[in-house]
């Protein structure tokens, strides 16, 4: 019974993307359009492949085995976006973690913050770039500070939001324990205010994401951001749809990873049971 | 039975040196050093709609004492229970706890909510523990205490569990484990099992009387169910509605376990019954006015 239900699951899962993988590439065989343009699945994959594999066969004497098989392009490429990425989060999350704390906690911090915070929040990260380059030039250091104003924001509000909706009841249980002030911050605010903490995380993480892209293709010279522009400059087309489907198992790992550690740290949480 | 004076008011009356406090008379009266908790001319306002939520409370609880406060929704129950545990700050009267003025909540009178208030993100253990950790007890001292409460309440082999995956009657169990832990004194209980079924109700008021007797603790419990006040307390202090004050109270000399179909229970629940109605009743004909 398990297993048929299983099956059945997979099989309505993959139908669709079987067919439009079917269908691309019919209209591929049969040259309806140019392969320049749109290459067929066979091509992608090959490219692919290729965009993936090791340039050079292994030795052993250059240096491990793991370092050899992340030696290709794309792997190079995944590596330098999510350090990117990570960089980038922890700036802008690490910033925006404590200050959401305070301002949820403190009225008087909350509105000596707020107004700024809510002039800036709705200026998309991407209109930061030309001052980030005017300021920073090209490289890396742009490309992290428009990552972290993309992570800073999401982890902010929702942290105020998190800290702000803690229930009054456990505050009040903690007080009957004698807890003091800082144990209060320390071992019930944030802990109470975690889901919505982990929630700014991950809409951060993604926002992150986005952002490390655009900037590649921007003020670097690496990343899968900048190696689907490149490839446009050559035309082509196999290695730019490679490099995209990259982009989106690399994200879709980004948002399982979060969503694990959701599950981790929030196993306590009712809306969570499985 | 701790001697409880009668009530002594002055009225206000021009030129006699009289003690008023923002217009509200309060008693002459010392409070009652044996008491553990001494409540004189208590009073509580409430700015908001100026609810007059308690009025003139007088009430004297000696150590070790099982007090019930009864009556209908509103009367203030919770008001008076909270202003005890230091939550709700009177607008007038004294209240002492061991001779103190009470301040601010703490440890030496600890809560157990209706709403169980346990913390979600901690382990039944953990829970237990949290108030020891943060007393600074020493942790070899404070794992062979939870050990004992997590035996002692019957639930060990929940000790990794969350508040979420426990039903309520658990978690009031572990709720009443939490404030054992820190041995305080007193134990404040805002209709602590309200929300249960009447079997597992049952069973943790059974629960409770023997911890009472075992801990030999003072314990303050509101509930509006006549039969519970009844079943459980030594005492039981009828509320009015609206201002909130004491109507009757009332010393139950039944010996425990007690049999709510005997006949002396019977014949306390009537005279209960009839107290709380008209209350009830008062309260019904304030309501449309009464906010
Ligand atoms: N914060 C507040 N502001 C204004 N009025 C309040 C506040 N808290 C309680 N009251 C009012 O004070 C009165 C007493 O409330 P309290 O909660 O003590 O009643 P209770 O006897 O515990 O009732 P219940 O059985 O429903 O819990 C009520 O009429 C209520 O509306
Ligand atoms: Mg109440």
């Amino acid at each position: 019974m398990m297993r048929r239900g299983w099956w059945r699951g997979l099989l309505r899962g993959v139908a669709v993307p079987v067919l439009v993988v079917a269908f691309w590439q019919g209209l591929a065989s049969l040259g309806v359009v140019n392969s320049q343009i749109l290459p067929s699945p066979i091509a992608v994959i090959e490219r692919w492949w290729a965009y993936l594999a090791p340039l050079e066969a292994y030795r052993p004497a250059e240096g491990s085995w793991l370092a050899w098989v992340f030696s290709g392009e794309l792997p190079a490429d995944a590596v330098a976006s999510l350090m990117r990425v990570f960089g980038g989060f922890a700036i802008g999350g690490g910033l925006a973690l404590p200050l959401g704390l305070l301002m949820g906690a403190n009225r008087r911090v909350f509105s000596l913050f707020n107004p700024l915070v809510q002039i800036l929040r709705p200026i998309p990260p991407i209109a930061f770039i030309p001052l980030s380059i005017l300021w920073f030039g090209l490289g890396n250091p742009p490309a992290i500070f428009l990552i972290s104003i993309g992570a800073f924001f999401p982890m902010l509000m929702n942290t105020i939001t998190g800290v702000q909706t803690v229930d009054g009841i456990y505050i009040r249980a903690a007080r009957n324990l004698g807890v003091r002030p800082w144990t209060m911050f320390t071992r019930i605010m944030l802990p109470a205010a975690m889901p919505y903490i982990l929630t700014g995380a991950r809409i951060g993480m993604g926002t992150a994401f986005i952002v490390v892209i655009v900037s590649e293709m921007i003020a670097v010279n690496s990343g899968l951001g900048f190696r689907i522009l490149e490839a446009r400059e050559y035309f082509w087309s196999d290695k730019i749809i490679a490099g995209m489907f990259s982009i989106g198992i690399l994200g879709l790992g980004i948002d399982v990873a979060m969503n694990s550690l959701s599950r981790i740290l929030l196993k306590w949480h009712r809306g969570l049971e499985s | 039975m701790a001697s409880r004076p009668g009530k002594l008011t002055v009225m206000t009356d021009t030129g006699s040196g009289l003690i008023m406090t923002k217009g509200r008379q309060i008693s002459l009266y010392p409070a009652d050093a044996q008491a553990q908790i001494s409540i004189r001319g208590l009073g509580k306002v409430f700015p908001r709609g100026l609810v007059e939520a308690l009025k003139d409370i007088d009430l004297d609880i000696p150590a070790g004492q099982f007090v019930s406060l009864l009556g209908p929704s509103g009367c203030g129950k919770s008001t008076l229970l909270n202003a005890i545990a230091g939550f709700e700050v009177p607008t007038s009267g004294q209240l002492l706890v061991d001779g103190r003025a009470v301040s601010g909540p703490g440890p030496d009178r600890g809560m157990v909510f209706q709403e169980y208030a346990l913390f979600p993100w901690m382990s039944v253990a953990k829970n237990i523990s949290f108030g020891l950790d943060v007393k600074g007890v020493p942790k070899a001292e404070a794992a062979a205490r939870v050990e004992m409460l997590l035996a002692k309440l019957r639930l060990a082999e929940f000790r990794d569990r969350y508040p979420k995956d426990l039903s309520g009657g658990m978690r009031q169990r572990v709720a009443i484990a939490r404030i054992l832990a820190l041995d305080s004194p007193i134990m404040l209980m805002d209709e602590p099992f309200g929300a249960l079924d009447s079997l597992t109700r049952r069973t943790l008021q059974d629960e409770l009387l023997r911890i009472w007797q075992e801990f030999g603790k003072t314990i303050v419990f509101v509930t509006h169910s006549i039969e519970e006040s009844l079943y459980l307390s030594d005492r039981v202090v009828v509320m009015t509605y609206r201002p909130g004050t004491i109507k009757r109270d009332l010393m139950v000399d039944l010996a425990h376990p007690r049999d709510p179909s005997s006949s002396d229970f019977n014949r306390l629940k009537r005279e209960l019954s009839q107290l709380v109605m008209e209350e009830q009743t008062r309260s019904e004909g304030l309501l449309p006015t009464g906010d």
